[in-house]
């Protein structure tokens, strides 16, 4: 069944049908294998590229389609319900344009953008390291100043993307203040010194690569550092904001896919001479599945709007995030319940999303993390 | 060059479809609509001739109001303008009367060349090009899987049984599509928001000069007088290899008379 929306717009109710449309001929179809073999789509995203899905949140003037958050994130809560790899990779993408376009200067932004809202050129971004992941600030890749250029040294983990993307959004440090000597930088892949690990051989998640990016005297002109030296932590985290509301609205599209995909066999599946789903014990798991996934939905919503009214919502996008990745984790665990001893086998989709909303509690900041920023908040007199 | 294409809206395969049990029609609000499938890849073949020779690129569809969906869909894909025909006097129409009312239609935008996919997923009779190039008096050429067009002349590659014929005539024209023609484009976001701005004319039956009394239940020429649910699909029947696998299937295929 899918899902119950509002939409704000006539064209915004066309462009969920067309992302519907994509996810169901060019998504579907790919998805098993991919996901089995570990196979990086990237043809989806040219795709996704073209149709204008890429840039479905950013100013027209650059290609953008000038759309509300409450609108693209339910875009991507579609492409997550269908593959969570590809709704991670729109939302890195979207992540690692953003401090371009949030800081950058308006010569940077009509050089880069339009490739990059095209999906010509595919984005990532690298801010965590090996023993700074919650803790970026304890960040060590250096970037030193030499002349017309900055030589960046030092290894970026987990890097989205990494060995795919044709940019680098990179947090380097320019000086040793702390968290006020750190910088943005925009590197393109073909920068010489550039170089990848092995992609991580993961629980989930597999059609989306994650290696440790290697910058050896990695060499790029000076003008390709975006908002000012020192800046770079806080331009990564005004962007981690925005990344925790795309990560919420895919944990919920998968949750839904589990959902759907529970509630189907549970129509089907007959035991003690009914369908499963007239036993009241199993109707109430998956009732409490859909309150779940809707209670998600809505509070990613509401932080959306928050946003696009202009309004702070930091706090309610870790609330958002908290809450749609801790419902997804529940929601798909339920759901291999729900499916029996098919459910923990290969051959249905649930055991995949079980293994999918697990990373959705660690990235984009743990739900530890969001559980700091929140109380954070809520401490500031 | 001028090209109309013909544009259904029906009922989506995936979703359940009913017929009405008073009037034995289909029951087109019980469902979600959508594009006929092979409508799309008349549209994107009429894009591809735009590309190549220029012109324009209008949409006609014969439907009920929530038809707009589907037209909207067609302008997102890049057609110019489109045309509504929709009146309550039309529902029922068989193909003889849809083949009238379109080309009344078409009397009004005229055309260089008229497209249409081979036949659509509901009512699946598949004449509806032929009635239609026979009552404008121009030539058909019918399950094309490609279109050439040279000048005031088209070729086209019919597919049969055997392979394809070539067949050529000389415009305007009518040509019904197969799927095997090309790709169809997805819309885009761009092509959405540009849908907005273009024209949708919405005639009745008597702003396009419709008789209506040749068209709708009443004035169709044929009737459904009955229909039954398909039987459920039996399970099939699974040959275990002995060794005389291949004779066992050959004997099944026998028995059903494919060979
Ligand atoms: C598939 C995948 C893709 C990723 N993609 C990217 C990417 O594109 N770019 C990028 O920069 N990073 C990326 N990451 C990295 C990710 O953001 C980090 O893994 C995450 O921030 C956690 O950091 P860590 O792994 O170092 O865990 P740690 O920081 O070592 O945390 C370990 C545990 O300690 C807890 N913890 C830490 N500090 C506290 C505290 N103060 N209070 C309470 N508990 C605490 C954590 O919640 C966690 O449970 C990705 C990770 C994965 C798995």
């Amino acid at each position: 069944m899918p899902a119950t929306r509002h939409l704000p717009t006539p064209e915004s109710a066309d462009l969920i049908a067309l992302t519907r449309e994509i996810a169901a001929k060019e998504l579907t179809p790919r998805v098993d294998a991919a996901e089995r073999t570990g196979t990086f789509p990237r043809e989806v995203f040219a795709t996704l590229g073209e149709a204008g899905l890429l840039s479905l949140p950013y100013p027209g003037r650059y290609g953008g389609g000038d759309q509300p958050y409450e609108v693209y994130l339910q875009v991507l809560e579609e492409i997550g319900a269908v593959w969570a790899s590809v709704g991670v990779g729109v939302s890195v993408h979207a992540l690692s344009c953003f401090p371009l376009l949030a800081f950058g200067t308006d010569e940077q932004r009509a050089r880069w953008l339009p490739d990059m809202l095209s999906g010509t050129r595919l984005g990532a971004y690298c801010l965590s390291e090996a023993h700074a992941g919650s803790d970026p600030a304890a960040m060590r890749a250096k970037a030193v100043r030499d002349g017309d250029s900055y030589v960046l040294n030092g290894a970026k983990a987990w890097t989205t993307h990494g060995g795919e993307a044709d940019f680098y959004t990179v947090m380097a440090r320019t000086s040793d203040e702390g968290a006020r000597g750190i910088s943005c930088f925009h590197v393109p892949a073909d920068t010489p010194g550039l170089e990848f690990d092995r992609p991580e051989d993961k629980m989930g998640l597999m059609g989306s690569t994650t290696a440790t990016v290697r910058l050896v005297d990695a060499r790029i002109p000076a003008d390709h550092l975006i908002g000012q030296e020192g800046q770079g932590l806080s331009i990564a985290l005004a962007g981690l904001d925005a990344g925790r509301l795309g990560i919420a609205a895919v944990a919920t599209g998968l949750a839904q896919g589990a959902l759907d995909a529970a509630v189907a066999y549970a129509r089907e599946r007959e035991a003690f001479g009914k369908p499963i789903i007239d036993h009241q014990g199993l109707a109430f798991v998956l009732a409490d599945m859909d309150a779940a996934v809707e209670s998600a939905r809505a509070t990613y919503l509401a932080a959306a709007r928050l946003k696009d009214a202009g309004h702070p919502y930091g706090r309610h996008a870790s609330i958002a995030k908290l809450v749609a990745t801790d419902n997804a984790m529940k929601v798909t665990t339920d759901a291999v319940q729900v499916l029996g001893g098919a459910g923990y086998t290969r051959d249905f989709p649930v055991e995949r999303y079980m293994r999918e909303a697990k990373v959705m509690q660690i990235f984009e900041g743990t739900n530890q993390i969001q559980r700091l920023v929140i109380s954070r908040h809520l401490a500031r007199r | 060059m001028n090209i109309v294409v013909c544009v259904k809206q029906v009922p989506d395969t995936e979703s359940p479809r009913k017929l009405k049990s008073d009037d034995n029609t289909l029951d087109r609000a019980a469902a979600d609509g959508v594009i006929n499938e092979l409508d799309e890849y008349a549209i994107e073949e009429a894009l591809l001739l735009k590309e190549a020779h220029g012109g324009e690129v209008t949409v006609l569809t014969m439907g009920p109001d929530k038809a707009t969906d589907s037209i909207r869909k067609a302008l997102a894909m890049g057609a110019d303008k489109a045309v509504h025909l929709v009146d309550d006097a039309l529902a029922g129409s068989d193909a003889l009367g849809t083949s009238y009312a379109i080309q009344q239609v078409l009397g009004r935008t005229g055309f260089d060349l008229v497209i249409l996919g081979a036949e659509s997923t509901d009512a699946r009779t598949g004449m509806l090009a032929a009635m239609l190039a026979e009552r404008l008096g121009v030539p058909q050429l019918s399950l094309a899987n490609k279109v050439e067009i040279d000048g005031s002349s088209i070729t086209v590659q019919r597919i049969t049984d055997y392979g394809y014929d070539k067949v050529e005539a000389s415009l305007p024209a009518v040509v019904s599509v197969v799927e095997k023609i090309n790709e169809p484009r997805y819309p885009s976001f761009k092509g959405i928001m540009a849908a907005k701005k273009k024209p949708v004319e919405k005639l009745g039956v008597a702003d396009a000069g419709i008789d209506a009394d040749k068209v709708g239940l009443a004035g169709a020429a044929t009737e459904v007088v009955d229909f039954a649910d398909a039987p459920p699909r039996e399970k099939g029947q699974i040959v275990t290899d002995e060794g005389d696998g291949g004779a066992k299937i050959a004997e099944f295929l026998a028995s059903k008379k494919f060979v």
